[in-house]
């Protein structure tokens, strides 16, 4: 009698009391707390929002896309942009000269990384120290600082277009910006673009073809010199036979400037250049420690049952490097991607400069100017993650 | 020696060592090793001697043997020069020192700065060396201190207030940096073991937060921060500039720190959580207790490498508008009298953000070291 007292004493307690006890019903509870705070803070910043816009006269809608930009952006190497088209079409210069930075700022960097990430490791104490010395003075020092110097070394310290100084083979270096040389199509360059995604898709197919004989007979045939003489030998027989319909546009001084030909403006090369160079010494630690990551007993192994020292690098030291050398390597691109939107601070029409930038002052569109840029932000981040792990997934180490 | 050392002198097996060959020890053997070993990394060296021939005189001499160090204005730095721009002119960054450091902080209450300074010191001590005494004393103190340093700096409570608008320069960036350290360990903390949690929603919360702030450039928020933070607040109430900032800049910090942490926590193995369930302990004992210092032990290098990073990245508010050292270097550069030297504002403030963030990278090296413990 007594202890069925004590029991409903106990069960008498408060219904949250009990259920506290209880670990799943608890960790409901917090859970139903938590969304509920949040849910309220965010009904609680909409209403904010609501009133405060009320209270300065301004509506939330995306019409001002549709209006005239009415100003200029002096760098779109893509589509045709004047200040009567809309905000819409600058905001679409605006992204595609992010991503136009983005891709060159990562090609440029892979290289150079590569290239100092080796050299880190070369065996000549002076290179090592030399590398080593500039990557961490590099590395230790704001980009945005890199950009601007970078911008005023050649604004500043560059010849006019008048005293350009001539690299060769029609290559003008001045404080306007480099010239370079334009490839004009003419007819029939379309055949050889054809020929030569054929020759790609005909080197993947050849490829496949090659490792399944290995896999089946044994024999193995020179993949990587077939395929390079597919993809390069079938456009340029293509060219030939077409005529060579490929002509020069040279780039001509006339008054104070250049006329013709590719101009790379000084502000895309200073942002190129400066995240380029930033993001390549970090590369290069990547790279290295991921060629230290292979132990040396790979190599030896490799040699023991008997692999060339090429085949060794091609099977067995660079697979296993890139399998640690990726995963960072991803973050170091799309910094790459999130740093261009320095971009302002010199004057490279990149999306925040656009949209998040002329645009948010012309219209006084805050909120959708900035819900655009993130917008594009997150689109780019989330793509190229998606697509890294996948090629992640794909190098990683198959265990049986 | 030589006529002593004939065979008979010696019982076999007691011949002294003989000193190794000069090809492959001392300066000599050195280089041979490691600057001529091949005809590739001779030609190798000679390149990187010729390059380095060629780069470092010249910098010298710009910047340090022909260099003005007391000056009037650009003319007057000129004129001392053999060859007019030829050289550095420091007197340029001399003259703008006070501001480089202090921004337009009131001169009468530099003080309060400099004692702020003095504070940080004391705080960052305890944190960095371990075998100081009495060091669980201080932590009380670390946590104080911004605070503490909050207070002196903007004023109030007895204190003359100062515009934080005032703030500028190598102050500035400090501020911000201190600030988004201190403030973001502790929330990238919580993120972190909410992105590890059991819960569903807390975990898918924590994640959209923490990937939303990682695919967003920071300056991007910190527009957020400079034109539509205020529409958020309730009607009428609104924040100085640099509060937003420091708000953005922390919540930046804390995502990539999360992420650096959940890289910690993933590291530890499960049975060390089922030995503290097993010994009863609660969720925050147990993590406060066995996970937590485990954990944050593999992650400091990670950790003090995002703290380098944020102090890099307080460079970015100049471009809304705030003085921080860049920014007050390219302002000063704009005064007719010193235009044009923009090469050694640059380099000085290049060489401010070295020391600091090489200092923070040698010590991250260095905690890397002493905290492996494995074999």
């Amino acid at each position: 009698m007594t202890t069925l007292a004590g029991a409903r004493t106990t069960d008498d307690r408060n219904l949250i009391a009990r259920l506290w006890d209880n670990q799943e019903a608890r960790s409901v509870i917090i859970q139903i707390i938590t969304l509920a705070v949040v849910l309220a803070l965010a009904v609680l910043v909409l209403r904010n929002i609501a009133i405060n816009l009320e209270a300065i006269g301004k509506e939330f809608n995306f019409n001002f896309l549709g209006a005239p930009a009415a100003y200029d952006i002096s760098f779109s190497p893509f589509i045709e942009y004047t200040s009567r088209h809309t905000h819409l079409r600058a905001a679409v210069v605006g992204i595609l000269n992010t991503l136009l930075v983005a891709v060159c700022g990562v090609l440029l960097a892979s290289v150079m990384g590569f290239i100092m990430g080796i050299m880190r490791l070369s065996s000549n104490w002076l290179i090592s120290r030399i590398v080593y010395v500039f990557i961490d003075f590099v590395r230790n020092i704001p980009v945005l600082l890199h950009i601007l110097l970078v911008h005023g070394i050649i604004v500043t310290t560059l010849p006019p277009p008048r005293q350009a100084i001539d690299i060769g083979a029609d290559f003008f270096v001045t404080n306007r910006g480099f010239f370079v040389p334009a490839p004009v199509f003419q007819d029939g360059a379309g055949v050889v673009g054809i020929v030569f995604i054929i020759a790609i898709i005909a080197a993947i197919v050849f490829r496949r073809w090659a490792k399944q004989v290995q896999d089946t007979t044994g024999k193995i045939y020179p993949v990587f010199s077939i395929c390079t003489a597919i993809i390069v030998g079938a456009p340029l027989l293509a060219f030939v036979v077409m005529g060579a319909p490929l002509s020069w546009d040279i780039p001509q001084l006339k008054g104070f400037n250049f006329q013709g030909g590719l101009a790379l403006k000084p502000e895309f090369l200073a942002l190129w250049l400066a995240l380029s160079y930033y993001t390549s010494c970090f590369i290069a630690e990547i790279v290295r420690a991921g060629i230290l990551a292979v132990s040396h007993g790979q190599t030896e192994a490799s040699y023991a049952v008997g692999l060339r020292p090429n085949r060794t690098l091609q099977l067995v030291i660079v697979p296993q490097a890139l399998r640690v050398i990726i995963p960072p390597l991803t973050s170091q691109y799309l910094n790459i991607t999130k740093n261009s939107s320095l971009a302002i601070a010199i004057g490279y029409m990149d999306v925040v400069a656009t949209i998040g930038g002329i645009s948010l002052m012309q219209t006084g569109k805050e909120m959708e100017t900035m819900i655009i840029v993130m917008g594009v932000y997150l689109v780019i981040s989330l793509t190229v993650s998606a697509f890294m792990n996948w090629f992640n997934r794909k190098m990683k180490l198959k265990e049986r | 020696m030589t006529e002593s050392s004939t065979p008979q002198d010696y019982v076999p097996g007691t011949h002294p060592d003989l000193p190794p060959p000069v090809r492959t020890t001392g300066p000599i053997g050195w280089a041979r090793i490691n600057l001529f070993s091949s005809p590739f990394n001779i030609v190798l060296t000679l390149v990187a001697v010729y390059v380095l021939m060629s780069i470092i005189p010249p910098v010298v001499e710009w910047a340090l043997v022909k260099s003005v160090w007391t000056a009037e204005n650009r003319v007057d730095c000129w004129a001392q020069m053999e060859v007019p721009e030829g050289a550095a002119c420091w007197a340029f960054v001399k003259s703008r020192l006070q501001l480089f450091i202090y921004g337009f902080y009131p001169q009468a209450e530099r003080w309060r700065v400099q004692l702020s300074f003095v504070l940080l010191i004391f705080a960052i001590l305890p944190v960095l060396y371990d075998k100081l005494p009495g060091r669980r004393h201080w932590f009380w103190y670390v946590v104080a201190f911004p605070f503490i340093a909050g207070w002196l700096l903007v004023g109030g409570f007895g204190l003359t207030p100062v515009d934080t608008d005032q703030f500028g320069g190598i102050m500035l960036a400090v501020v911000i940096g201190v600030t988004g350290i201190s403030f973001s360990l502790p929330i990238g903390i919580l993120l972190a073991l909410g992105r590890q949690s059991d819960m569903p929603v807390l975990r898918l919360l924590c994640v959209l937060f923490i990937e939303f702030i990682r695919g967003v450039p920071l300056i991007v928020l910190l527009f957020v921060a400079s034109t539509m933070l205020n529409y958020f607040l309730p009607p009428g109430t609104s924040f100085a500039l640099l509060m937003r900032v420091l708000i953005m800049v922390t919540i930046f910090s804390a995502a990539y720190i999360a992420e650096v942490v959940r890289g910690g926590l993933q590291g530890i193995p499960i049975g060390q959580h089922e030995a503290a369930d097993a010994l009863g302990l609660t969720y925050w004992k147990a993590h406060r207790l066995i996970i937590l210092p485990q954990a944050l032990k593999i992650s400091i290098p990670g950790i003090v490498n995002t703290f380098i990073g944020l102090f890099k990245d307080t460079t970015l508010v100049l471009i809304i508008g705030m003085l921080d050292p860049l920014g007050i270097g390219r302002a000063a550069l704009a005064d007719a009298e010193w235009a044009g030297l923009a090469r050694e504002v640059y380099l000085f403030v290049a060489i401010f953000f070295f020391i600091c963030c090489f200092s923070m990278s040698r010590y991250s090296l260095y905690l890397e070291r002493k905290l492996h413990t494995g074999h």
